[in-house]
């Protein structure tokens, strides 16, 4: 069974066994909660996953301009958008994987990242298929960067993903492992069902996403993660196919909002791993998201369309943590390197561990109340 | 690269070693080969093509077709032209392009008579495909995903292969009908403008042979089409490309918009999909200059792509119009 990545992880499975297991490997979890073990194929009844989009704008001739993130297709009749999960279909633009989910787990909220909101919780986590980048290193091609009706989905509608998630005894909802803006109106839809039974929901995105769509997702989840790709826009177009500013952007907005943010950027030995990008970056935290917000530097390992390229060495990793260190950010981590010293929490005043981790585990807490039970320094987050 | 080819691989040589794989074209890309020829793209028009009030004249469409293949062949008689790049057991697909419905796909009285000549020289197994059964249905094709003989059917029937294809920009997978059923392919496009990459015809129609085509039209599709057609099962697969401009469009394309269509009451035909995308293009922009429209240049979206496949890194055809025989019949 393959364990998806949340963007930024590792591989765990040759994708041949995934492909065989790819409709909700979570049915294990939850026997006979989807309505049975082989799930539904999608082409058994595509309405059901089918929804007016929202956010876009109906131009002449029966094309339509999407507006959920800052590509804006313009499509036109019977034709999809860059991410291929929405379509024109006569003039009106439709989601076609509300509901459609083609992977679930339940994983450690750590998997996703997030060090700093309800660590230890369990968080069910979905997808849907697709993608509104495309990322040479992406670690989930074979759900994010393929059409709908070309992988295995079960039909999952958010009144049973809150019912799972609390019979599964998970707090948090996660929309993860491909890119839940192009899912939006299942997401949006989910993080209701999902609060009026008790659970938050959690977001693991590239923050492709336009502002007034983000601007409503943020009233209606309770913390974001962004994988932030690089800190160039050469890196965004080349690598990414995407933009650097507005994911900018969209970070400045969700902590203008007071929304839970955490960072992943991955470290692509020679494409993104210079002293100057480092610091940057870490600069631009600094003085536009504060010195609160963690910032995970994880190992990449090769995957998809960057197979040349080696894993990222241990030294860079600490090189880039030092760099961000220095610039004074409190909360600095690595990922994808199980038992490193710098995947603990340590409090930026009296810089003992306040939270101890090692890979997804958490083993000692020493917070009471949000602050370090040693020095009474408060530690961001959402502990509870 | 790791692909999964299902030609088998006599198959394949039979079809190299009996120069079916465009040889005009293979003369283009070779600079330490003999003196280069021209690329013939032959344009075949028949002003009578439709019958009064009604759709394509079956008779007529055979005999605009045999005209415009024997001239691109040079061969007296249509059972010769098939048979310079097409062998009897051989299993041929007919790659249309489906995607504006009935309106503005390829027509498939066109397609019948492709395959009546098929027939006669000797291949008994065709495949009619495209991306989507819904997309052959609209476009008036019958599914038939069983029956030996004239077969049809969309992507979605067989799906694709689980290993990337990676070539230059593009990591897809393709598409098993091409890869696991056909032996060979004839390339049935439109003549049409696109909104995004300026026109569609040859190149552009293999974007259907691979899974995830939404990828690869930012800047308009340059130089995505061009690598998606240097995919060795793509390139060494088609033999011919046929342009089905019996009703062209020169605006709001690839949607079917008849305010914009027209009846040419052609084809064009070669080896050569650089230098037919080239000429086709000339046709679209004569017909906007004749409507009062401006250029693609102008509406910014001149198919950059078809000079990319045209350059070293490609070497698909040419793009030179003093390189391209166009012959008019």
């Amino acid at each position: 069974m393959k364990q998806w990545t949340d963007t930024a992880g590792t591989a765990g499975c040759d994708r041949r066994s995934f492909l065989k297991t790819a409709a909700l490997p979570c049915l294990a979890m939850c026997a006979g909660t989807f309505g049975g073990a082989q799930g539904l194929l999608a082409s058994e009844s595509d309405a059901q996953f089918v929804r007016e989009a929202q956010f876009y704008e109906k131009l002449p001739y029966k094309k339509i301009k999407c507006k959920l993130c800052p590509r804006e297709c313009v499509i036109d009749d019977r034709e999809r958008g860059y991410c291929g999960a929405r379509e024109n279909r006569g003039g009106t633009y439709y989601t076609l994987v509300h509901s459609r989910v083609v992977t679930a787990h339940i994983d450690p909220i750590e998997k996703k990242p997030f060090f700093h909101f309800l660590p230890g919780a369990m968080a069910f986590s979905l997808a849907t298929a697709g993608c509104n980048v495309n990322c040479k290193m992406c670690q989930n091609w074979e759900i994010s960067q393929v059409r709908p009706e070309q992988v295995r989905s079960t039909y999952a509608p958010p009144e049973k993903i809150a019912a799972l998630a609390q019979q599964n005894r998970c707090p948090v909802v996660a929309y993860t492992y491909s890119e839940p803006v192009i899912f939006y109106e299942y997401m949006m839809d989910t993080a209701r069902a999902a609060h009026e039974a008790g659970i938050r929901s959690a977001v693991v995105t590239g923050g492709y996403v336009a502002q007034d769509p983000l601007k409503k997702l943020c009233k209606s989840v309770d913390a974001i993660k962004v994988d932030l790709k690089a800190y160039s826009e050469t890196f965004y177009k080349e690598v990414v196919n995407g933009e650097l500013k507005p994911v900018l952007n969209a970070l400045v907005t969700i902590r203008k909002l007071g929304m839970w943010n955490e960072i992943v950027y991955l470290v692509v030995p020679t494409l993104n791993d210079s002293d100057q990008e480092f610091k940057g970056l870490a600069r631009w935290v600094r003085s536009e998201l504060g010195l609160d917000v963690p910032l995970h530097f994880s190992q990449f390992h090769p995957e998809y369309l960057l197979k040349n390229l080696p894993p990222t060495p241990l030294a860079t990793l600490e090189r880039a943590k030092a760099i961000a260190d220095a610039e004074g950010l409190h909360y600095v981590y690595i990922g994808n390197v199980p038992g490193h010293p710098a995947e603990s929490t340590y409090c930026p005043k009296c810089r003992r561990v306040v939270v101890e981790r090692v890979g997804y585990t958490i083993g000692a807490m020493h917070l009471k109340n949000g602050k370090c039970q040693y020095c009474q320094q408060p530690i961001a987050g959402v502990w509870s | 690269m790791k692909t999964v080819s299902g030609t088998n691989r006599r198959r394949f040589l039979l079809a190299a070693g009996s120069g079916l794989l465009g040889t005009a074209t293979m003369a283009l890309a070779d600079p330490l080969g003999p003196p280069i020829t021209k690329s013939r793209v032959v344009i075949a028009r028949d002003p009578q093509l439709r019958k009064a009030g009604s759709g394509i004249d079956s008779s007529r469409i055979l005999g605009l077709l045999d005209k415009a293949v024997q001239t691109a062949f040079d061969r007296d008689t249509a059972q010769e032209a098939w048979r310079q790049f097409v062998r009897p057991g051989e299993v041929v697909g007919l790659k249309v392009n489906c995607l504006a419905g009935r309106g503005c796909s390829t027509n498939s009285a066109l397609v019948d008579a492709i395959c009546e000549r098929l027939q006669q020289a000797g291949v008994k197994d065709i495949v009619i495909w495209d991306r989507l059964n819904s997309d052959l249905e609209s476009a008036q094709f019958r599914i038939n995903e069983k029956e030996k003989g004239i077969r049809c059917f969309g992507n979605d029937t067989l799906g694709y292969e689980d290993e990337l294809a990676i070539q230059g920009s593009i990591g897809s997978l393709l598409s098993k009908t091409l890869t696991q059923v056909c032996d060979a392919v004839i390339n049935l496009p439109m003549l049409k403008d696109h909104s995004i990459a300026g026109v569609t015809m040859a190149l552009k129609n293999s974007f259907g042979a691979i899974h995830n085509p939404n990828k690869y039209h930012p800047q308009g599709g340059n130089p995505y089409i061009a690598d998606v057609n240097m995919i060795p099962q793509i390139r060494r697969k088609i033999r011919l490309h046929i342009c089905d401009a019996t009703t062209a469009q020169y605006e709001g394309g690839p949607s079917f918009m008849p305010q914009w269509t027209w009846p040419y009451n052609g084809v064009l035909v070669s080896l050569d999909p650089v230098a037919l995308d080239y000429t086709g293009w000339q046709i679209i922009e004569r017909k906007r200059a004749e409507k009062g429209m401006k250029s693609l240049k102008e509406m910014k979206r001149e198919p950059a792509y078809i000079a990319t496949a045209a350059d070293a890194n490609h070497r698909l055809g040419t793009n030179d119009p003093n390189r391209i025989e166009v012959v008019n019949v």
